[in-house]
């Protein structure tokens, strides 16, 4: 953590945070204003496209490649190109160390002490929940729910506030194009409470959203509308501010999965307008076992808790009902992911650093690049638009296995996914129930994009 | 590419797989499939005498998945239920960790397989099919509909 990190030219957006830098100084994220709308703007991210649109401003791609650890690893002696970014990303050095960091002179159990260690991990843990709200833009940091990830995001929500608000006859309305983990804990909950379940559907191919048909279904009034921000499989990206101003207009409570879109493109919970929002810290450059669920903070007050034990009591008796605690340890049950948190407040700071904005123009442009290129082979499918939106890109080929194709580019040193992606009705509808995935980060080079054609073209002449 | 996995008969088979299609008047049959990875395959046999008199596979799977299927359905044809139990035992033998001594040669094309952990379940998934489509009689008025190709 130095000036080595800003190769990139100060700009007014940027010089506050390399200043702060150069002194080895963190930069103070969050200001603790209760009013959001009085917090200092975010530094805007900037991506210079002007060349060829795959450097960042504030750091070129040798210095974002040095700083993940990751890449020296070699595959079959080839270099590992890893695209299997929407499963899971890899971390900067800096999170590594932090983590260790932490391990080593910070750690303890979080907010029953009153020794050194305990106060020591008390605030990195609700540092973390400070800097997470202001990434998200949440109103304060009680409106952040630690979870082991985002589908424990969406059980909390489904028995806490779903139990308690959707009833017989009511409706939950989804899209085709849910993870399971945005489709399955729905059900459960409409089987319990005798709702059901209506699905917005996707265009041919999945090309987008069938947006007439979630105007109507919208104006049906459910209880909720659940949908993902950007899905895993289609390379889409659903309009997620204008999902929740009909939803609003209509009176419909709003929660979007970001699994895929937090720390991937700029996301700020009062411009999208939802109610409730997840996300995971292991999509976006930080530890996996931690996630968020950000809610409203009157919506999250009147929820009752959903797991009990440690941490989320008040006031508990043997002859009576115990009290709970307010949000956000009503909801945090247990010992919570310490050490995680420390890590991922660290892989929020680097992500504000390379900009968002510019994470998502990069991981654009290279999905783009990838499609254009692996769409001349005969018998190639790609699924969703013919331009990509976010940095992933699904597709099967005819009489090549989607597992064939992934064992055979892992000889090769690149890592893609193979099969339903956690989609199966979804891929299912569209005719393929095993496809392949390549998806795009910001460590990701033009070079590990242009591979993957040739990779492909040699899969299809070895197997088919 | 350079491993022992894709072995060339293999490829054949997978490529051109023998007794793909729907069968004729099955006695049983049963569907598996690998949530994995999205491998689906269907077994139907017919069984006459305590004997499988024929044995076809549909689906969509991966190269090792089909060509375990291909060389299965062949090998199958003409033994009895017990020695159908028995071969498949010292298959998933073969599977897991290379050595087996009593499988016919033809199967021995798989036995690499066991260097790669997650191709395993590949090649095991249609003797676990089958295994499950010897304990399924097919209904009579299933019969006549018998199972259309997936893929």
């Amino acid at each position: 953590m130095s000036s080595r990190v800003f190769t990139g030219r100060p700009t007014p957006d940027n010089a506050q945070f390399s200043l702060a830098f150069e002194n080895g100084t963190p930069p103070l994220i969050l200001t603790r204003s209760a009013d959001a709308a009085a917090k200092p703007p975010k530094p805007a991210a900037t991506c210079d496209s002007s060349k060829d649109g795959y450097t960042f401003a504030r750091m070129d791609m040798t210095t974002i490649r040095g700083q993940f650890p990751f890449l020296r690893e070699a595959v079959n002696g080839h270099p590992l190109a890893y695209l299997d970014n929407a499963a899971s990303s890899q971390k900067p050095e800096r999170v590594i160390r932090r983590m260790a960091r932490f391990l080593e002179s910070e750690y303890a159990n979080v907010h029953r002490g009153v020794h050194l260690l305990s106060e020591r991990a008390t605030a990195a843990y609700e540092d973390a929940r400070s800097v997470l709200a202001e990434f998200l833009g949440a109103g304060c940091p009680e409106e952040i729910v630690f979870t082991r990830g985002t589908t424990e995001a969406v059980n909390l929500l489904a028995n806490s506030w779903g139990f308690k608000n959707i009833g017989q006859g009511d409706t939950i309305l989804l899209t085709e194009m849910e993870h399971h983990s945005n489709l399955l804990p729905w059900q459960h909950l409409a089987g319990r409470v005798g709702a059901k379940v209506e699905f917005v559907p996707v265009l041919e191919n999945g090309a987008a959203l069938d947006m007439e048909a979630a105007r109507a279904l919208i104006a049906g009034r459910p209880k909720l509308f659940a949908f993902v921000q950007i899905p895993n499989t289609l390379g889409l990206e659903n309009p997620a501010s204008e999902l929740c101003r009909l939803a609003r207009e209509a009176g419909v409570t709003t929660f979007v999965d970001a699994a895929q879109s937090v720390g991937h493109r700029p996301v700020d919970v009062r411009e999208i307008g939802c109610d409730f929002l997840a996300c995971s810290a292991h999509k976006m450059c930080g530890p996996s076992g931690i996630g968020a669920l950000w809610g409203r903070a009157e919506l999250l007050a009147e929820m009752p808790p959903w797991q009990y034990g440690g941490e989320m009591v008040d006031r508990a008796h043997y002859d009576r009902p115990a009290t709970f605690r307010e949000p956000p340890a009503r909801f945090e049950a247990g010992t919570p992911p310490i050490i995680e948190a420390a890590g991922w407040a660290e892989a929020v700071r680097f992500l504000n650093e390379v900009g968002t904005e510019a994470v998502r123009k990069h991981s654009v442009a290279l999905a783009n690049l990838a499609a254009e290129q692996i769409r001349e082979i005969p018998g190639l499918r790609i699924f969703g638009p013919g331009v990509r939106e976010s940095g992933i890109v699904t597709f099967s080929i005819e009489g090549v296995h989607a597992h064939d194709v992934a064992f055979f580019a892992n000889e090769r040193g690149m890592a893609l996914r193979a099969g339903h992606h956690c989609a199966q009705p979804l891929m299912r509808k569209l005719g393929s129930p095993s496809s392949s995935r390549a998806s795009f980060y910001l460590y990701n080079s033009r070079e590990e994009a242009e591979a993957l054609a040739g990779i492909l073209r040699d899969a299809v002449a070895f197997f088919r | 590419m350079d491993n022992e996995l894709y072995q060339e008969v293999l490829l054949q088979h997978s490529k051109r797989p023998r007794n793909f299609g729907p069968l004729e008047n099955p006695t049983h049959a049963a569907d598996g499939h690998n949530a994995l990875c999205g491998d689906e395959i269907s077994v139907t046999l017919r069984i006459e005498n305590g004997k499988v008199a024929d044995a076809k596979f549909t689906g969509s799977a991966c190269a090792i998945c089909t060509a375990s299927a291909s060389i299965m359905t062949g090998e199958v044809k003409g033994l009895t239920c017990p020695a159908v139990e028995a071969l498949t035992q010292h298959f998933r033998q073969l599977a897991k960790d290379g050595t087996a001594p009593e499988v016919p040669a033809k199967l021995e094309v798989l036995g690499g397989v066991h260097q790669f952990p997650q191709r395993v379940k590949c090649a095991v998934l249609p003797w676990e099919t089958l295994t499950s489509a010897m304990k399924t009689p097919v209904e009579p008025d299933q019969a006549a509909a018998s199972p259309a190709a997936i893929s």
